[in-house]
């Protein structure tokens, strides 16, 4: 707050009312649903609802193909973070030392940030076509018959492909721009006490990126947790059968389409505990970045 | 001295590449190794991000039933302009609404009115954060920003109830409002501003501006960039959006290109031959505009987002 503000009392309630309505109507609310119904189960016809605890958790608990989902999403989101985040420091450690031409790269590897999940999952789906998808040939080529929406491990690997594909430039303008922000004296100090360059990299470059890695690893678990939902639906086609699905698809399945609210709200209030803690984390990172600078 | 000088200033890279050469020599380059290596990773890293969609292009170009056979090639066709026509103008179902046209002009209302929405919203609520003695500034501050740790996901179900109730269903309200309520750019504009000299502030105030005055004609033009590199995230955020209009738009004319994209894929399916052509060109036409909105104004894009996102 700035210290000579302006003292009129009701422009600012005028300027903040849009916002917290629209917060209250359709953040606390929402929310606050989720959280009430996870400890009722409401009845199919809509007659009704009963207090039942803690009893949609222990379901949840309980329920083989949501702990199933639970271990994918976990090694899913565990397979894409890593991949995307070595791809993209790979690429940006690259473009950074570069002279010509680096502009180009830099466009070349950052356009498809823009690029839709659900176009992803399109893309997907042709390149695992079964009869001809390019890479369904190519691995054909080492002898694995990829069969994507009809194998478990198959259709989750299409899915780390194109999530990966899709993650890989929010890292890159990330690690890129930690990459310029590194002082020029730092580098040419390095550059005097160690000729060799992936020596270098590893005892100066890398831990000066540790606080933009530690950043970016929370951004990719969310985004494997939430931003895919459009390529999963899309590889799927809308029937998932038994194939692998994220946590936050088996919220939309169970609360959408199967009518079940107690339990969709309980999955949703886990997941909204994740976020929580995931952040909580991120904060506290955050906090001990200020003492490395 | 100059020399020395002039070394010192290039990067790593190029000072190592300049000292061992002889003055006479100056102007041919030796081939270094490594720098052919690191050409070799970033080509090999365009290539893999643009080679999906060349593949698209390309595909559209060729007669339907060719790709059921042999799926993608190198071969280049004729039939693009017929299945650009065909994509924009007939429709992909029964009711004549899903056409690439109409799905391209809902597309622009969610992504322009999502931007235009969030950034006046959350202009006005950091401005009365920021400059004013509020009593309930605390509380205000900790409502809104509680907002950025639950994505719209974790709550989507209650969020379609609650839409329904309130009978925005299929409505361009029911479709964008909720979408604003996060406070990403309510706390990016809370950080520029505390950012802006006190001084604008008191000398305004000692010129006689009022807050209206202040606001409008210092401070909006002084956000000017930061409203740009916004405008850019939020746009494509806006267009890129998929599980909220696929719940809440069911009528087909209010369909966007990214929540045909489901149609798109469904039309694959089935007996007769699949249109590749004209999906294709519809899948295109989904990223086309925010990947131009994000090439061509590269410089605040990467400003907004790596200043956004913190």
């Amino acid at each position: 707050m700035k210290r000579a503000g302006f003292d009129n009392p009701w422009l600012p309630i005028l300027l903040l009312l849009p916002q917290l309505s629209i917060i209250c109507l359709f953040f606390y609310w929402p929310a606050w649903q989720a959280l009430r119904s996870s400890f009722f189960l409401e009845d199919p016809f809509g007659f009704g609802e009963t207090f039942v605890g803690l009893q949609n958790y222990t379901r949840l608990w309980d329920s083989p193909q949501y702990m199933k989902n639970a271990w994918f999403t976990l090694w899913f989101s565990f397979l894409v973070t890593f991949f995307s985040l070595a791809i993209a420091l790979l690429l940006a450690v690259k473009a950074d030392t570069v002279l010509r031409g680096a502009r180009t790269y830099r466009t070349l590897l950052m356009w498809v940030y823009a690029v839709a999940p659900p176009v992803a999952g399109f893309i997907a789906l042709i390149l695992f076509n079964q009869r001809w998808g390019p890479l369904t040939e190519a691995f054909a080529q080492f002898g694995w018959l990829l069969r994507v929406r009809l194998e478990y491990f198959d259709t989750a690997f299409a899915m780390i492909v194109a999530s990966v594909w899709k993650q890989v430039p929010v890292n890159f303008i990330f690690f890129l721009s930690g990459l310029q922000s590194i002082p020029r004296a730092v580098r040419e100090a390095a550059l005097i006490d160690n000729r060799s360059g992936i020596s270098r990299f590893w005892t100066v470059t890398f831990p000066l990126l540790a606080p933009t890695g530690f950043f970016l690893l929370i951004i990719n678990i969310t985004y494997s947790l939430f931003d895919t939902f459009g390529m999963i639906d899309t590889i799927l086609r809308n029937n998932p059968g038994d194939q692998p699905v994220t946590l936050v698809y088996q919220v939309y399945l169970d609360g959408f389409r199967g009518q079940d609210i107690g339990g969709s709200s309980a999955q949703s209030v886990v997941l909204m505990v994740l976020v929580l803690a995931l952040t909580v984390f991120q904060f506290r990172l955050v906090e001990r970045r200020i003492h490395y600078t | 001295m100059a020399e020395l000088s002039h070394t010192i200033l290039l990067p790593p890279e190029q000072a190592r590449a300049a000292r061992p050469v002889a003055p006479a020599r100056r102007h041919r380059r030796p081939l270094r190794w490594g720098a052919v290596g690191n050409h070799a990773v970033l080509i090999a890293g365009a290539l893999f991000m643009l080679a999906p969609l060349l593949m698209l292009v390309q595909m559209s170009t060729i007669p339907d039933a060719q790709i059921m056979r042999t799926g993608p090639s190198f071969e280049i066709g004729d039939r693009f302009w017929p299945n650009l026509e065909k994509a924009l103008t007939e429709s992909m179902s029964f009711s004549g609404e899903t056409t690439g046209l109409n799905m391209f002009r809902n597309s622009m209302i969610l992504g322009l009115g999502f931007a235009l929405g969030k950034i006046v919203i959350s202009m006005m609520a950091a401005y009365a954060i920021v400059y004013f003695r509020l009593r309930f500034a605390t509380l205000a501050f900790w409502l809104i920003f509680t907002t950025l740790l639950l994505p719209l996901e974790v709550r989507i179900v209650p969020s379609y109830e609650i839409t329904q109730k309130l009978g925005l269903l299929n409505s361009w309200t029911g479709l964008i409002v909720p979408l604003i309520a996060s406070a990403t750019a309510t706390f990016f504009f809370r950080q520029f501003f505390m950012s802006v000299p006190e001084e604008l502030l008191e000398a305004a105030k000692i010129d006689g501006a009022g807050p209206v005055k202040f606001f409008i004609d210092i401070l909006v033009p002084l956000s000017r960039t930061m409203i740009a590199a916004m405008f850019i995230i939020m746009f494509v955020f806006g267009w890129n959006q998929y599980l909220w209009p696929v719940m809440v738009s069911t009528e087909e004319g209010k369909f966007t290109l990214v929540q045909g994209i489901k149609q798109i894929t469904q039309g694959l399916e089935g007996g007769h031959i699949p249109e590749y052509g004209r999906s294709n060109i519809l899948a295109i036409l989904a990223v086309l505009p925010p990947v131009l909105v994000v090439v061509f104004f590269q410089r605040w894009f990467v400003k907004g987002l790596t200043e956004s996102d913190k």
